[in-house]
């Protein structure tokens, strides 16, 4: 079961990134920025009601400009040869199912033209009443298709009636967005029955496998390039709407390339969101803090396009102890934009209500909030049952009140003022799940020394270039500079996608059975020419244990009495998250994954104006994204250790459990600064003066 | 409909003819090929197009090219000349002040630009009212609040930081001030 | 964005007679907002007439000790003015409060005034607004209204005016030099915006074709001093919930401390800067404390009709204006428990 763990000469050092050079001067290539002989420019035609059904377009105008070759819509587009993914299966029919989705597109010579000219398209839509509000008690509000997966455990009612101390409350998450700073941007031509696309995307593999069936061609007829990828936290995970459409576009103009970068404001209903959550805990607990009765109902808003519930019970499913439990994840499908992967989905918003609600206990029980957590630790997943591998929870806690100066904390409310500011300091967990898809081939070849390693994975800045490099060059026991490293290109063998904080360690299990074919069958000193591929198994361990990493979040704000207003300042991680590939690029990981849970906890909301059925405050001057300013003193630290139930690589992942936690510690820390309950998120110093 | 233009970029002589409605930063992409500035926003309000404009640091996504005859227009490549990475370029990378390498490019014009701007004692919103002609000091929250309007989505903000303080030569990082 | 003509003018009077005769030209000045709403198809002008070459760049001094300020002056090189940060640190830090370091060296001294509101729904065709769209309705009434009006607002229209600098314009009591078909005329700041009224597609009394040459401060009072203090959802290169810019002339030989005069303008409250002459005139002759500072913030506050998600405006610009002059009068930071109104 234990793997016998890769022996570490490059892996582990603070390699600075390979790609680094190319990046800082602006010459890595991203999806835009592939040459392309004589391109045609995409604007696209967008709905500007949430439901109903287009009556007629009248494109005589744009087609008269001077510059436009084509307006597509659904009475010209391709059919595809499988509608049934609803936010795909775009211009397929005159149906709208939300605001701002694609009804068409302008090609034309230059982008201005195309813009130009996507202004003079006449849409006329009939528009059928559309409901886009929010609410938990909302009357179709269900469960999420394929099943709740509720947990049910002993008698909730019975153990809350009998609880010296119950917890009784409701938190909400916003819409959030994803923001990646490269706007999805897709190149696509067809050059016969073949199609090409230089893309953005997270997987380039599992995007051919979802695109090209409902192109009706072989996934060997459709090629896709996404050597750099300018951030996606998510949203590059799954194809969107936007590759489809410059897809369908282009086979209107075979062999002329089309380009497509989807601007900011369209980025906010096209390319997936993080959904609202509504999460209500019932906790029962004993005078020591021990929690007997866990209750959590979880409502998820979601598209009646395509259904993808944001699962926020994910956490508490195996976060903390407690005999009788009932959870439930619920999901109300809106006339609204399709969401999808957000960094942490389920873990992030799930543990904003989990952990606040754990600071009110700890509060309600008298009971410093990492004791609290210490007493609640089960012995076994309380989910499934196995044993936890590696849970080192406590670990990271007590760790982290070391390195913060938890101990001199006050805990009272209000107890600490400079000037006009309450200080407050606050803490919360952190968990992510480790797990290791199958699947993923590697390919080795050697030519004169070097040793060419293709895999399909994805490089969105979370330093696979280097540190994938890294794993090969110990996996060949050889230096990292004869290693040439070749990912993001469906031409090279499968990969899964970057996502889930999967990439790196399925895509090192390809490389390092690779490795071992390459040197069983070629030896040390092998031929020009010779080649070996390896594919990446199940993690067997995974059937065993309960898999996760874990991590501890403190932080510190301000808030200032007469204003409201709200500053970190300094926040703190640890995380126990198995071997630590490349420090360097991983402590970026990480302390981006805080960044982004600071958006999450101060700034960050999608304004869904129910009346019209879209976020209202859909670009980046209105949508509060983290500031340099807003950060300040930022430390991670990680547990010094290896996984060896994880694989030979001994590393779980790291993308997501950054974001983890954070969002609540600082919740957590205006509420001992101020004595004010942040219950919905983003807490707003303007919620705190309202009061 | 077009109207000429004359830019140098990246120290080498353009002559173009643009449509009036085409941005800066659109005649660096899409006429010119120079891919160095990047489009996050297109508005301003992302800072990712920044570059130098006869010495100032300039969202190139709000400039009309056609405005700019005679302009002298530096992006973060050609603040590598002949390849050869300058040290703000060395401090991103050795600080890893960036992921996914989006925001990078126009980090950089900024940063650069910040170098100028501090040296030449122009104050920002966190600088004391205290009038004098001397060089601003980079504290970082100078560079904190200069550097604001370049948005990392990555959160890669802690290393810009450092590595615009490398940059600037200082020796010594200086505590973060009250408001 | 539909296609446009594009002029370069070499004197104000030529640019002025340029656009005065075609009713859908404009002027490009920074292009930071303008740029921002051809791309969002909020304005399709016919033909942009180029201000970049015009000589209204510099900074005067005036024989009164006031200053000139060329319209084309770019705002981070007036906030860099040895002059304007000795003279108006107000000034300076209002226009440092705004926007972000590469803005600031492109949006220009006139340009500034003129921007528009950053109200969604104005910045959204595809939405119903009054500014944008006479008689088509206001959006933000029923909707997102976080950075709305509290004061001066009309059933037409709730938008607020986004700038910094012209809410310290209007505590200076600065004036606006206009050049029009008619000649040039000069404008009190405090006058130049308008409230929305049933008119809110016109943010200014500015006539088509009017041009602003410059904006001269007067020379500083004395003995007085002034600053400014944004609060806005992070902490940089954000649009102001609530600003205020506060000049306080103080009497230092009383037996305890009196406010002689204030000049108090609030932002992010109103279609305009909004001078605040209740606060004013309850101050004029006051003593100099908290208890005076909080009498006079609640006094102009009483007219605020704030709409449903912007109650919070009414508090925070309160504690702002507050907190502003304390700072202003010297007092120490409060250490008394915080007073809930």
């Amino acid at each position: 079961m234990m793997s016998d763990l890769l022996r570490a000469s490059s892996i582990g050092t603070p390699r600075v990134r390979l790609d680094g050079p190319d990046k800082v001067r602006g010459l890595a290539p991203y999806a835009y920025e592939h040459p392309v002989e004589d391109p045609l420019h995409l604007f696209p035609l967008c709905s500007t009601i949430a439901l109903g059904r287009v009556t007629a377009i009248d494109a005589t105008a744009a087609l008269a400009l001077d510059g436009v070759v084509r307006v597509i819509t659904h009475e010209n587009a391709l059919r595809l040869a499988d509608t049934e993914d609803g936010e795909l299966a775009i211009l397929q029919d005159d149906r709208i199912g939300y605001r701002g989705q694609y009804l068409g597109a302008v090609l034309a010579d230059t982008p201005e033209t195309a813009r130009h000219a996507a202004d003079l398209v006449v849409v006329t839509a009939e528009a059928a009443p559309h409901d886009a509000d929010f609410r938990h008690d909302h009357p179709a509000v269900r469960e999420p298709e394929g099943g709740g997966d509720d947990i049910d455990t002993g008698d909730l009612e019975a153990a809350l009636a009998a609880a010296e101390i119950v917890v009784d409350q409701r938190y909400s998450t916003p819409l959030e967005h994803n923001n990646p700073m490269e706007p999805h941007t897709t190149i696509a031509r067809w050059d016969g029955e073949q199609l090409t696309l230089w893309t953005s995307t997270q997987g380039v593999h599992p995007a051919r496998q979802t695109l090209a069936p409902m192109l009706g061609i072989d996934p060997e007829q459709l090629r896709i390039i996404s050597p750099h990828v300018g951030g996606g936290f998510g949203s590059k995970g799954l194809p969107h709407a936007d590759m489809m459409l410059t897809a369908l576009a282009a086979h209107a103009v075979p062999g002329r390339a089309v380009k497509h970068a989807v601007t900011r404001q369209h980025m906010f209903a096209l390319t997936g969101y993080r959904p609202a959550t509504s999460q209500r805990f019932r906790i029962g607990a004993r005078a020591d803090g021990t929690i007997t009765a866990f209750g959590l109902e979880a409502v998820s808003s979601s598209s009646r396009t395509k259904e993808f519930p944001e699962v926020a019970i994910k956490p508490s499913r195996q976060m903390y102890a407690g005999e009788h439990r009932r959870i439930t994840q619920r999901v109300l499908p809106l006339d609204i934009a399709v969401p999808s992967w957000m960094r942490a989905p389920g873990e992030a918003p799930g543990m904003v209500g989990l952990e606040i609600m754990m600071d009110e206990l700890a509060e309600a029980c008298g009971l410093d909030p990492i004791e609290l957590r210490v007493r609640n630790e089960p012995e076994r997943d309380p989910d499934t049952g196995m044993p936890f591998n590696r849970r080192r929870l406590i670990d990271c806690l007590h760790e982290g009140a070391a390195r913060f100066g938890w101990a001199q904390r006050d805990p009272r409310p209000r107890a600490r003022r400079e000037g006009g500011w309450l200080i407050g300091t606050g803490v919360a967990s952190a968990t992510y799940p480790a797990s290791r898809q199958p699947g993923s081939k590697a390919r080795i070849r050697h030519e004169a020394g070097v040793y060419e390693v293709g895999i399909g994975a994805a490089d969105l800045g979370t330093g696979t270039w280097t540190a994938l490099t890294q794993v090969a060059a110990d996996a060949l026991e050889v230096d990292p500079d004869r290693i040439a490293l070749r990912i993001g290109d469906t031409a090279l063998p499968n990969a899964t996608v970057a996502g889930g904080s999967t990439g790196l360690a399925s895509w090192s299990a390809a490389v390092l059975a690779a490795a071992d074919t390459f040197r069983r069958e070629h030896g040390t000193a092998p031929a020009d020419g010779v080649e070996a591929i390896g594919e990446a198994a199940e993690n067997p361990a995974e059937k065993q244990f309960a898999m996760h990493s874990y991590g501890a979040q403190f932080a510190q704000v301000r808030v200032q009495e007469e204003t409201g207003e709200i500053r970190l300042d300094r926040m703190l991680g640890v995380f126990s998250a198995g071997r630590i590939i490349n420090p360097r690029t991983a402590r970026s990981q990480l302390l981006g994954g805080m960044t982004m849970g600071v958006g999450m906890a101060l700034h960050e909301k999608g304004e869904l104006d129910p009346r019209f059925g879209h976020v209202v405050n859909h670009d980046l001057a209105e949508y509060h994204v983290p500031v340099n300013a807003d950060i300040r003193s930022l430390e991670v630290h990680w547990l010094d250790e290896q996984d060896p139930q994880a694989g030979p690589l001994g590393a779980r992942g790291i993308g997501e459990i950054g974001t983890v936690g954070a969002a609540a510690a600082i919740a957590n820390a205006i509420h001992h600064a101020t004595g004010a309950r942040v219950r919905d998120l983003p807490g707003f110093g303007s919620d705190l003066l309202a009061r | 409909m077009g109207h000429p233009v004359h830019l140098v970029i990246d120290g080498q002589p353009h002559d173009l003819t643009v449509d009036p409605r085409t941005t800066l930063l659109d005649a660096l992409r899409d006429h010119l090929g120079n891919m160095s500035p990047k489009k996050g926003c297109d508005h301003g309000q992302c800072g990712a197009c920044t570059v130098l404009v006869d010495g100032r640091r300039l969202n190139s996504c709000l400039l009309l090219a056609v405005s700019l005859d005679g302009a002298e227009v530096l992006t973060s490549d050609g603040l590598a000349p002949d390849g050869e990475l300058s040290a703000m370029h060395a401090a991103f990378l050795e600080q890893d002040a960036f992921q996914c390498g989006y925001c990078t490019p126009g980090q950089i014009c900024s940063a650069t630009g910040v170098l100028r701007e501090a040296a030449d004692g122009r104050p920002s919103v966190v600088t004391d009212d205290h009038v004098d002609d001397q060089p601003i000091e980079l504290t970082e929250d100078e560079i904190r609040e200069r550097m604001s309007g370049n948005l990392c989505r990555c959160g890669a903000y802690v290393n810009i930081v450092a590595a615009v303080q490398q940059a600037a030569g200082a020796s010594t990082a200086s505590e973060g001030t009250d408001r | 964005m539909r296609p446009f003509d594009y002029a370069r003018a070499d004197d104000p009077a030529g640019a002025v007679a340029a656009v005065a005769e075609r009713p859908d030209a404009t002027y490009l000045a920074g292009g930071t907002n303008l740029v921002d709403h051809l791309k969002l198809g909020i304005t399709a002008p016919d033909l942009l007439v180029d201000l970049g070459r015009l000589d209204l760049a510099d900074i005067e001094e005036l024989p009164d000790g006031g200053l000139r300020v060329g319209a084309m002056v770019r705002n981070s090189d007036l906030a860099a003015d040895p002059r304007v940060r000795r003279d108006h640190p107000m000034l300076s830090r209002a226009l440092l409060s705004g926007a972000s370091g590469q803005l600031r060296n492109a949006a220009t001294t006139g340009g500034n005034l003129l921007q528009r509101t950053r109200c969604v729904y104005f910045q959204d065709p595809t939405t119903p607004c009054n500014k944008r769209a006479p008689g088509s309705g206001c959006s933000a009434l029923g909707g997102y209204t976080r950075y709305h009006a509290i004061l001066g607002a009309s059933d037409a229209c709730i938008a607020t005016h986004p700038s910094d600098m012209a809410v310290a314009l209007a505590a200076l009591d600065a004036t606006v030099v206009v050049l029009g078909a008619g000649g040039e005329t000069r404008i009190p700041v405090t006058q130049l915006h308008r409230l929305p009224g049933d008119e809110p597609e016109r943010d200014t009394v500015l006539e088509h074709g009017d041009l602003i040459t410059a904006v001269e401060l007067p020379p500083p009072a004395s003995g007085t001093r002034s600053t400014y203090r944004k609060i806005r959802d992070r902490a940089s290169f954000a649009f102001a919930l609530v600003s205020v810019a506060a000049v306080l002339d103080l009497d230092p030989d009383a037996a305890q401390p009196t406010v002689r005069s204030a000049r108090i303008a609030l932002g992010g409250v109103a279609h305009a800067p909004w001078r605040a002459r209740r606060a004013e005139q309850l101050l004029a002759g006051a003593p100099a404390t908290r208890e005076s500072f909080r009498r006079a913030a609640a006094a102009e506050l009483e007219q605020a009709r704030p709409v449903e998600g912007n109650e919070f405006k009414v508090t925070m610009a309160r504690g702002v204006m507050v907190s502003v002059l304390a700072e202003l009068a010297g007092l120490g930071e409060e250490n008394e428990e915080p007073h809930d109104e």
